[in-house]
């Protein structure tokens, strides 16, 4: 594992409690992308999700599967983001992760991706259809590389929970429900004891809790059990229904999300 | 066959979110132990007999031979099972480890309607709940297989998400599975997703050859000289192919669906025009863009139009032990139409893509040659849709 890249990612869970955004990358278009990401920079975000949309997202809810399409349908690709993100680097330090599915990057070359996204200083990779079995294939090729692959673990991992923590690299990432991403009433999950749970195998790792959470009161409840807390859909909603609009209601809301976060 | 990991040479795995990777387990775990039990043996097997109907016929096409003055064909009668197609076969198996695992609900996805249909049924039989996913544009190509599934029991939820077909159909049933497992089993329809399905569908389905094998050397006291089916995700195929695949001179020939053309982008032949990748839980060939984003594939048979292939065919490609041969719409359709004039017997526009590339070789072959189809269903589903090819309409 690259020691820089272990520390930036780290060093994200270093300003109390984390909040971790999440963006489809070109929805509606990169330019607009590009400025929510300075937005979320500028407003706390810790570190930030860069979602590569992909056709056929089968973890995602509505609301990520229609802004997926939204961002394919303007063109965007692969290397357009790597783009994107190249520029970015020189004026924003938080740290990224892509958020994409096996077959984008497989289909890149795992390789060749892996060097791409250490040349424009990618941190790591969240790939929600590569579980611990199938891993090493990606996680090897990314550590030479310096990125770190995030492991997910979900209400339903129960026994699995120690053997993923102990590999875990970056952040642990804990799906608080069942089910695909997306705005949810109420967590009924017990989060705490997942915690517990990777931090009895592995003390050092960050836990961040994602799936579900759209608004501050449940985040400052999440982030209370937790080091930090990750927002998608409700934030792709915003973009859906702001458009090219979006970059200062995004904004808004992550320094909302950021101030709950701290109170917990 | 398969290797620990479920991996047929480098195809295969479990590329599923973590959500659903305890249920995998649990289900393989479940499935190893009751494949060797002889009570749930014995239970399938009569579900299999009195209720669906088996063995079903392989029937000697004699007007066909004649007419193609070439080897002599046989036909493999899935269509003459209960619902009318080979996919009762793993239903009724995946349906009985489903109760046997304590589950009291099937979800499944759809693409032509017969797996959905299947699945209804086994619910029904077995008083299970069952959710049937199916592409949005299928629901009106298949319109009536909507309707039977509706009168067993089943509620149908029309995928409008993507191409609005099968692909998009697997995709969401999967997403369900993953909001609601404790009760539910996913019973996937295809030689396809993460490993143990793979497995499992074609352990239920290698019926088709077992019988096969038996029923052709009792016959002519040979074994085939080709087994010919047509190949989706390929499930029907892998069962017409899995007792062969050791006897090394009987051909192995899977038919893609071409859809217009393998040279046009309104193709569903993962063989002929996909690359390696990974998509819906496993690693194997699939359509796909530069990028890694999967096309929207095209075929007039909904049960074909999936843009990947199960991977233990995509395994036989790579060995080189099966054929996988490209047959477009048109040539589907004039085989429909052939069967069902030369022989009486109206196939599954699906088959019918085995049944046009038998008509271009058998010509070739010696008098003495014999070659097996697999007609995986009926083709009642197919009439409105193909009168329609033909420009005409005609009111179910």
């Amino acid at each position: 594992m690259s020691e820089m890249s272990m520390n930036k990612i780290r060093k994200a869970f270093e300003h109390g409690k984390a909040f971790i955004p999440f963006i489809t990358c070109g929805d509606p278009n990169l330019d607009t992308t590009r400025e929510v990401i300075r937005e979320m920079a500028e407003n706390g975000a810790d570190l930030i999700e860069l979602g590569i949309p992909f056709s056929d997202p089968t973890a995602e809810g509505p609301v990520i599967q229609d802004a997926s399409l939204r961002a394919l349908q303007a063109g965007t690709t692969t290397d357009k983001i790597f783009d994107m993100v190249r520029e970015l680097r020189k004026e924003i330090a938080t740290p990224f992760v892509f958020m994409t599915y096996a077959n984008v990057i497989f289909s890149y070359g795992i390789e060749k991706f892996a060097k791409r996204a250490e040349e424009i200083g990618m941190d790591g990779l969240i790939l929600p259809d590569v579980p611990y079995e199938e891993k090493q294939e990606f996680a090897s090729v990314f550590r030479s590389h310096g990125l770190d692959l995030i492991s997910l673990i979900a209400p339903t991992s129960h026994s699995r929970i120690r053997m993923i923590a102990r590999e875990a690299e970056g952040f642990v990432y804990c799906v608080s429900s069942l089910g695909v991403t997306g705005m949810r009433q109420s967590i009924t999950t017990n989060v705490g004891e997942m915690v517990d749970l990777v931090k009895s195998v592995n003390p050092q790792i960050p836990c961040a809790i994602g799936f579900g959470i759209s608004n501050p009161e449940q985040a400052k409840k999440m982030a209370a059990s937790a080091d930090g807390v990750i927002v998608g859909s409700a934030i792709v909603k915003m973009i859906g229904e702001y458009g090219t609009d979006a970059p200062k209601h995004v904004g808004a809301f992550v320094k909302e999300m950021k101030e709950a976060v701290e109170q917990a | 066959m398969t290797n620990e990991n479920g991996r047929f040479g480098i195809h295969g795995g479990q590329y599923i979110p973590e959500t659903l990777m305890n249920a995998l387990l649990e289900l393989e775990q479940a499935y190893n132990h009751y494949k060797a039990d002889e009570e749930f043996n014995k239970e399938l097997q009569m579900l299999l007999n009195e209720y669906a109907g088996r063995p079903s016929r392989l029937y000697f096409a004699e007007k066909m031979t004649r007419d193609l003055g070439g080897a002599k064909i046989y036909l493999k009668r899935e269509d003459l099972n209960h619902t009318g197609a080979h996919k009762i076969n793993n239903v009724l198996g995946q349906a009985l480890l489903a109760k046997k695992m304590g589950k009291t609900r099937l979800i499944a996805e759809t693409g032509a309607g017969q797996h959905g249909v299947a699945t209804a049924t086994a619910a029904a039989l077995l008083d299970m709940e069952c959710v049937v996913y199916m592409g949005e544009e299928d629901t009106r190509r298949q319109a009536l297989n909507v309707y039977r599934m509706k009168l067993l029991g089943a509620e149908v939820v029309p995928v409008t998400t993507g191409t609005a077909t099968l692909k998009d159909a697997v995709s969401e049933a999967m997403r369900e599975w993953t909001n609601r497992i404790s009760d539910t089993h996913y019973c996937l329809g295809s030689v396809m997703g993460p490993h143990p399905f793979p497995t499992i569908v074609r352990d239920f389905q290698a019926v088709i050859s077992e019988e096969i094998k038996a029923q052709i050397l009792e016959k002519e006291g040979k074994l085939p000289d080709a087994v010919i089916a047509c190949v989706g995700g390929g499930s029907n195929a892998i069962g017409a192919f899995y007792h062969f695949i050791e006897d090394k001179d009987v051909r192995l020939i899977g038919c893609e669906a071409a859809g217009r053309g393998v040279d046009t982008f309104e193709t569903a032949a993962t063989i002929a025009t996909g690359k390696l990748g990974i998509f819906h839980g496993m690693k194997s060939y699939f359509c796909q863009d530069k990028y890694g984003q999967i096309a929207p594939v095209y075929s007039i048979s909904a049960g074909l139009d999936y843009p990947g292939i199960g991977p233990e065919h995509a395994w036989l490609h790579d060995t080189g032990r099966a054929e996988y041969v490209p047959v477009t719409d048109d040539e589907a359709v004039d085989a429909f139409e052939y069967l069902s004039r030369m022989e009486g017997i109206i196939p599954a526009i699906e088959s019918a893509h085995a049944i046009a590339y038998a008509k271009k070789i058998a010509p070739v072959m010696e008098k003495d040659q014999i070659i097996v189809i697999n007609i995986s269903g009926r083709g009642d589903k197919d009439c409105a849709a193909i009168a329609r090819y033909r420009g005409e309409n005609i009111n179910e």
